[in-house]
């Protein structure tokens, strides 16, 4: 890649071009990434890849994206100094300043949302008429559907059974929407089926159908296309907090399932080497208990879902089933990219368990009135976990950058059921 | 290895093609309903008149496979069926004669060890493997593995495939290539797609290869309708649909025989 320029420059003036040498032309991240997938699907990669590539260097299609994002999608979000959870985080004079970027207020909910408009416009360029989409928590899928309404195109979304259950409000969404939602009743019935029954779809329906992957997972050009549509989060955030504290954070913590946050949190900090990069993955009941979703953490490399990465597996290489409160990090692999960015030392990933994120999620609502995703509440506790290790480092209070991916309405069946009503009332 | 060494893969299909029909493949998975009910089965489809068998590896996430083989597959994973199982079940296959090719998702060798499984592979007397996500661009340490250990490699084309591409997986390829009738999974279909002949045809202009067109494929008209324009005809949900069906093993059996008899029927009918 040879190109400097980014989706909407107006927002990304940073060093793109330092660190835009990943992946390599075959999508490759180090060892990572590539093209594990059938043949038949190498003619809609390939002309996905070319319709990515030219839209870098089209000002029309960054006009229209930058404009859906700043009319449509709420951008920029907010970042919001969350003093009052730093104080009861921490001993008086122990603590950290927490700055939460705001990724929970835009439209539809989660940062999902910045990824789906771009797809969403490709998918118009290319000619095509009907997307599909794989959705855990449904927050992807209801922000594919909420695009597909807006562009006019038809819709299908892929949830497992199990999450259709679990997420019921969403899938009411979606319908709402006008997106047809089909429950996968094979395997485990949860977000890897549904990415397999999505690609059983796309291979059959590919002359006019995108598959619109909410993650940086996938084969090459996904990995690096969502990338690129989601690092508006680490943009905005750089110039927030320069204006903010005067300087670069001394760290940014986001979740990690795929990781689509975490990398569109991370990158446009990627060249800054005083930057430190934490991914919290989910660590469920524990990575030692063997139910988790912590894939870097507790997994070993492999090949799923089109590319080489970390993943959860056996012996044989069978797909090991994840654990996670959190239906959104309730995914078995992780995207290359961070493979990647955890063999070279560029960021550091740890898990943290279900009752960790459960607490930040409870601390985080009564110290800042701010209802998070389950899903960012793991960011949040990995960050209390590492002010006081980066405090001793740097002899100073830190400033950590948390991404806030999304918001959690969608989660109070599960926080009322986890803390109980007496839990709740406490 | 020895180029110049025919395979046993390329053996037969030359024989079918000097009898002036199509060979036949049948696909069944390892450790359905048991490894050794697998085996018999696949003995059954050689009896009914297979010559050559692939024998699938089961794995998790089977993306090109439709209902039929997922819950077949889902079963064998269930019942704990994993890489030396297969493995067996290929040295019980082979014993027969037939050419034995295992068909698997690539995880599963890269985990069990490329060259680790190729050699053990080879010592069951397996011919060689097709690979349906892997595309030689990818594919370097099976492309070394499978020359160390003389195994022939089957690489899928597609429709959808350009010319480039075309010359780039045939040139791949060794003991046949494999051409997918249509654009979509494994399952049977009420008719053959209209397109696959083209593809045939585009591939032979790529490779002196021999041709196989597997998905879709579920009885003898369709076997012959295919025979026509290719050098093989694979069929797999078929086969294993008959073993789903079935109320007992033994009947079971017995409708994978008559089936393979059927498709046998088939490919010789190509000139009618």
């Amino acid at each position: 890649m040879t190109d400097t320029s980014t989706f909407g420059d107006a927002f990304f003036a940073d060093a793109y071009a330092q660190h835009s040498a990943q992946p390599d032309e075959h999508g490759h991240f180090g060892r990572y990434g590539g093209r594990f997938m059938p043949e038949a699907l190498m003619a809609a990669l390939a002309e996905l890849t070319e319709a990515y590539q030219k839209s870098k260097n089209d000002p029309t299609f960054q006009a229209e994206f930058t404009h859906l994002l700043r009319t449509y999608a709420n951008r920029p979000s907010l970042l919001t100094d969350a003093k009052r959870l730093s104080r009861a985080a921490f001993e008086k004079g122990c603590g950290a300043r927490i700055l939460l970027k705001r990724e929970d207020l835009n439209h539809t909910g989660s940062h999902k949302i910045n990824n789906v408009l771009g797809q969403a416009l490709l998918t118009k360029r290319m000619g095509k008429r009907r997307v599909i989409a794989e959705t855990g928590a449904g927050q992807h899928g209801v922000a594919t559907a909420t695009a597909a309404a807006l562009l006019d195109l038809e819709c299908v979304v892929y949830m497992g059974e199990e999450d259709t259950q679990r997420q019921a409000l969403n899938v009411a969404r979606m319908r709402m929407l006008g997106a047809e939602v089909i429950p996968v009743a094979i395997g485990s019935r949860t977000l890897k089926d549904a990415i397999n029954e999505a690609i059983r779809d796309w291979v059959t329906n590919v002359d006019h159908t995108h598959y619109l992957l909410g993650t940086v997972a996938g084969p090459h050009p996904f990995p690096a296309m969502v990338r690129d549509f989601v690092r508006v989060i680490g943009a905005e955030a750089r110039e927030q907090v320069m204006t903010l504290t005067g300087a670069l954070p001394d760290a940014v913590a986001a979740c990690v399932g795929g990781g689509s946050n975490a990398i569109g949190a991370f990158h446009a900090f990627v060249p800054d080497a005083s930057v430190r990069l934490y991914g919290f993955e989910a660590g469920g009941s524990g990575v030692e208990t063997g139910l988790h979703a912590a894939s870097i953490t507790g997994g070993e490399i492999g090949v799923l879902h089109g590319a080489r990465t970390y993943l959860l597996q056996d012996e044989y290489g069978q797909t090991m089933p994840s654990h996670s409160i959190s239906a959104g990090l309730d995914y078995p692999a992780v995207g290359p990219e961070h493979a990647w960015l955890h063999d070279t030392g560029r960021a550091v990933y740890e898990a943290v368990t279900d009752d960790e994120a459960m607490q930040a999620f409870k601390l985080l609502c009564r110290t800042e009135g701010v209802i998070p995703a389950i899903e960012s509440a793991h960011a949040v506790a990995g960050a209390l976990r590492i002010a006081p290790k980066l405090r001793a480092e740097l002899g100073r209070e830190p400033v950590i950058l948390v991404n806030l991916s999304g918001r959690g309405d969608k989660d109070m069946h599960t926080a009322a059921a986890y803390f109980g009503f007496s839990g709740m009332e406490a | 290895m020895d180029t110049t060494t025919v395979s046993k893969l390329s053996a037969v299909l030359a024989a079918a093609k000097a009898e002036n029909r199509a060979a036949l493949v049948g696909y069944l998975p390892a450790g359905f309903p048991t490894v050794e009910g697998s085996l018999d089965a696949c003995r059954a489809m050689i009896e009914g008149g297979v010559d050559i068998v692939e024998v699938g590896l089961p794995y998790s996430d089977p993306q090109m496979d439709g209902p039929v083989i997922q819950r077949a597959v889902e079963h064998a994973l269930e019942a704990g069926t994993n890489t030396v199982d297969v493995l067996r079940a290929v040295e019980g296959v082979a014993a027969t004669g037939a050419p034995t090719l295992v068909m698997t998702y690539w995880n599963p060798i890269e985990r069990y060890g490329v060259d680790r499984f190729a050699k053990q592979f080879a010592d069951a007397g397996g011919a060689g493997l097709i690979t349906p996500d892997l595309i030689p661009e990818e594919a370097e340490p099976w492309l070394s593995a499978s020359d160390a250990h003389g195994l022939d490699r089957v690489f899928l084309v597609a429709q959808s495939s350009t010319d480039e591409r075309l010359a780039l997986t045939t040139r791949a390829c060794r003991g046949f290539v494999y051409a997918a009738s249509l654009m979509g999974v494994t399952g049977t279909r009420t008719a053959v797609n209209s397109q696959a002949a083209h593809l045939v045809e585009r591939t032979r202009a790529a490779t002196g290869l021999p041709v196989c067109v597997g998905l879709g494929v579920s009885n003898a008209a369709q076997a012959a309708e295919v025979a026509r324009f290719a050098d093989g005809v694979i069929v797999g949900s078929a086969f294993v649909r008959r073993l789903l069906d079935a109320p007992d093993p033994g009947s079971g059996l017995a409708a994978v025989r008559e089936l393979a008899e059927q498709l046998a029927e088939g490919v010789r009918a190509r000139n009618l």
